[in-house]
């Protein structure tokens, strides 16, 4: 459902993606492990459709289309889903108007009738309590004020809401303790299904003891330097990333592999 | 023929037929205000309080004030409009056309016993004893001012009588129902001790010609009185709005000012207070819209003349295309004025590159023991927060619409009456390209 091919990227006219390879299908979920700087987050940045990112080469076929030529919004209507590592405080507009406005704008594009305000309301407030969070945070600013916990908990939140076909998860276990994360995490299991990919983005092997991957890749320089099982990342833990470092060209996967 | 002579040979014309021309006090300050206004014209741009917004509009077009009957002829067809605004709020609604009130479209609510809404040139007519008191000095403002004086006849006059509360909003529309018409109305607000109210100003459009509206609303505060005065400017993009808001405060007293400027292709707007008691405090909250080449200024003046007086006062521009916005607030804290707390802000989101934002905070302080704090910005969309909208499927129309509401917002949560919020919601997302769609959304989560 996602072939990401060659991939070069840059931001500030730094290049941090330097020729990634990455194959998804769907019901999988892929953790991308690696240390400060590797170009994880530009990743999900440019998955997501961030501009201030450049793309300088390669390609990315999203469901059989050119995701590069898509729009931000498009994307997401499409099924693309970015959790936050630093979710974007917005103080002025309620969560609810957000939450319904994103509901509704992905619900058009999939022919879906709109929801009214009541059963928005009625839909959302289930949600908000598998993931535990109190309904006043509908009628408080989107992520204002919110602790760590509570602004991860919305984007957990969101993505149930929106149902999208492939979620990346951006650092989604950074800072947060552990009753945060195992809320969290379970929120993310709940959504895995057979028909929905996801991305676990992550420096720590932590998270995936409650996200269990099928697969687990480690990025550095720029590039997917060892794609392995779940094993790779308890390696990591054990080892930390150094010794990858030093030699990445011995493990680097087949092109196009 | 300047414009001030054009003005002195309209005063020569219609000073007797004004009302209240009977009146020497009357006579004399509309006399000796002209005098000022010729003398003076209008406002220059080399008047340092006027440097950023130029009336030379005014000197190149022809405006006057309507005949006496146009008022009449002006209102027919103006059912509907009235109408629109009044709906899902009963309120007592008091309707000028071309400065002129209106009764046939206007609709009084019953007022509690003490709390009178009359009309200024009846008030003149019956009762002017009632007025000379508050009516106002050839001294008073700017030249535009010294011109109301001097041909201002009509407008409400609004009497709380002592300890009256009303609580619903006191609505007065204006209406430029003829073209190029110069209206110079004058209100008069008075509360005595203890009296609470709320008047809302609607200055709305009927056509797209020009017109000149020249305001002065006056109000005066008693002992412990609280007013609150929102102006929702909705005029033509071709008028030129003067407003001249000018409250005086007796101790313990409360004066809100809120200014939405969202319509004329020029609005400036003096708003002036004067602690003239121990422990007043006033709220000045402004926001504004311009477009195209639309200009709106600000210009406030708090004058703490006593101790222990609080003003907070907050101004937030949206500013598009090639709009401008300029804003200086003045604060004097006199000698003896202790325990002063101030704080002044003004914030600018502009969305093009053209637009352009003036701040000048003015801070006289001739006392020890005060707080005194201002801060002005200029910015623009925040592009992390329109990404995070965007990632979520928002497109991005709609997504700079709600982060220039979100931006409005603050200022708009500052009105404390939720019917008058959303009126003023309403008023600005109609400004926004799909902005209505918006206002109804959010309403529907309310």
């Amino acid at each position: 459902m996602l072939e990401i091919s060659q991939l070069k990227a840059s931001v500030d006219g730094k290049r941090i993606l330097r020729g990634l390879d990455l194959s998804v299908k769907a019901g999988e979920v892929h953790a991308i492990m690696g240390p400060n700087g590797s170009g994880k987050s530009t990743l999900a940045q440019v998955l997501a459709g961030r501009d201030s990112y450049t793309v300088e080469g390669g390609s990315i076929h999203w469901q059989g289309e050119d995701l590069l030529a898509m729009s931000t919004e498009d994307r997401a209507r499409s099924g693309i889903f970015l959790a936050f590592q630093y979710p974007v405080e917005i103080p002025g507009v309620s969560n609810a108007y957000f939450l319904k406005a994103a509901v509704n704008a992905v619900r058009r594009h999939r022919g879906l009738p709109e929801l009214d305000a009541m059963d928005f309301l009625a839909k959302v407030k289930a949600e908000m309590k598998a993931v535990g969070m109190k309904e006043e945070f509908l009628y408080r600013s989107v992520n204002e004020g919110f602790s760590g916990g509570e602004k991860k908990r919305n984007e957990v939140l969101q993505m149930a809401l929106l149902e999208p076909k492939l979620a990346i998860l951006d650092e989604t276990d950074s800072g947060l303790d552990i009753d945060a994360l195992r809320i969290v995490a379970d929120g993310i299991n709940r959504l895995r299904s057979p028909e929905r990919a996801m991305i676990v983005i992550t420096h720590y092997q932590r998270l995936l003891d409650y996200i269990v991957p099928d697969h687990v890749h480690v990025l550095a320089e720029g590039r997917i330097v060892r794609s392995g099982g779940r094993e790779l990342a308890l390696e990591l833990e054990e080892r930390g990333y150094s010794w990858i470092e030093r030699e990445p060209a011995a493990v680097r996967p087949a092109e196009g592999a | 023929m300047t414009a001030a002579q054009s003005w002195a040979e309209a005063f020569r014309e219609r000073a007797p037929s004004l009302a209240g021309a009977g009146l020497p006090w009357l006579a004399e300050t509309r006399r000796r205000a002209l005098e000022r206004f010729v003398a003076e014209g209008w406002p220059s741009t080399r008047n340092d309080a006027w440097r950023h917004t130029s009336l030379l509009v005014l000197e190149h077009e022809q405006f006057s004030v309507p005949e006496a009957g146009a008022a009449e002829r002006g209102a027919a067809g103006l059912e509907a409009l009235v109408r629109g605004l009044r709906e899902g709020d009963d309120g007592h609604w008091m309707v000028f056309v071309d400065g002129r009130y209106a009764p046939a479209l206007s609709a009084p609510a019953r007022l509690p016993s003490g709390a009178e809404v009359l009309s200024l040139a009846e008030v003149l007519e019956t009762a002017p004893e009632r007025v000379e008191p508050h009516f106002g000095a050839p001294e008073d403002g700017y030249s535009p001012t010294a011109l109301n004086t001097a041909f201002a006849a009509d407008g409400a006059f609004v009497h709380l009588k002592r300890g009256v509360v009303v609580e619903a909003p006191i609505h007065l529309v204006f209406v430029a129902a003829t073209e190029r018409a110069a209206n110079h109305v004058r209100n008069l607000i008075v509360a005595e001790a203890g009296a609470q109210g709320t008047v809302v100003e609607h200055h709305v459009k009927v056509h797209d010609e020009p017109a000149l509206s020249n305001i002065v609303t006056r109000v005066d505060c008693a002992d412990d009185a609280r007013v609150t005065h929102l102006k929702l400017q909705q005029e033509s993009e071709r008028a030129v709005h003067l407003a001249h808001i000018d409250a005086r405060q007796a101790r313990g007293s409360m004066f809100a000012s809120h200014s939405l400027s969202f319509g004329a292709r020029l609005a400036r707007n003096d708003i002036v207070t004067r602690f003239d008691g121990t422990g007043c405090e006033t709220l000045l909250n402004g926001l504004f819209h311009v477009d195209g080449k639309r200009h709106v200024d600000h210009h406030t003046r708090i004058e703490h003349a006593q101790p222990n007086g609080t003003s907070r006062e907050f101004y937030r521009g949206i500013l598009d295309e090639a709009g401008r916005g300029v804003f200086a607030g003045r604060i004097i804290v006199a000698p003896h004025a202790v325990r002063t707390d101030a704080v002044q802000r003004t914030d600018n989101l502009l969305l093009s590159r053209q637009a352009e934002a003036d701040a000048r905070p003015e801070l006289e302080i001739y006392a020890d023991d005060v707080k005194c704090a201002h801060g002005a910005t200029v910015g623009r969309i925040d592009e992390t927060a329109l990404f995070y909208l965007r990632s979520r499927g928002i497109d991005e129309e709609r997504a700079r619409n709600l982060l220039t509401w979100a931006f409005a917002a603050e200022a708009l949560a500052r009105i404390g009456v939720e019917s008058l919020q959303r009126r003023a919601r309403g008023a600005l997302l109609a400004r926004l390209p799909g902005g209505t769609a918006l206002d109804r959304a959010l309403e529907e989560l309310q």
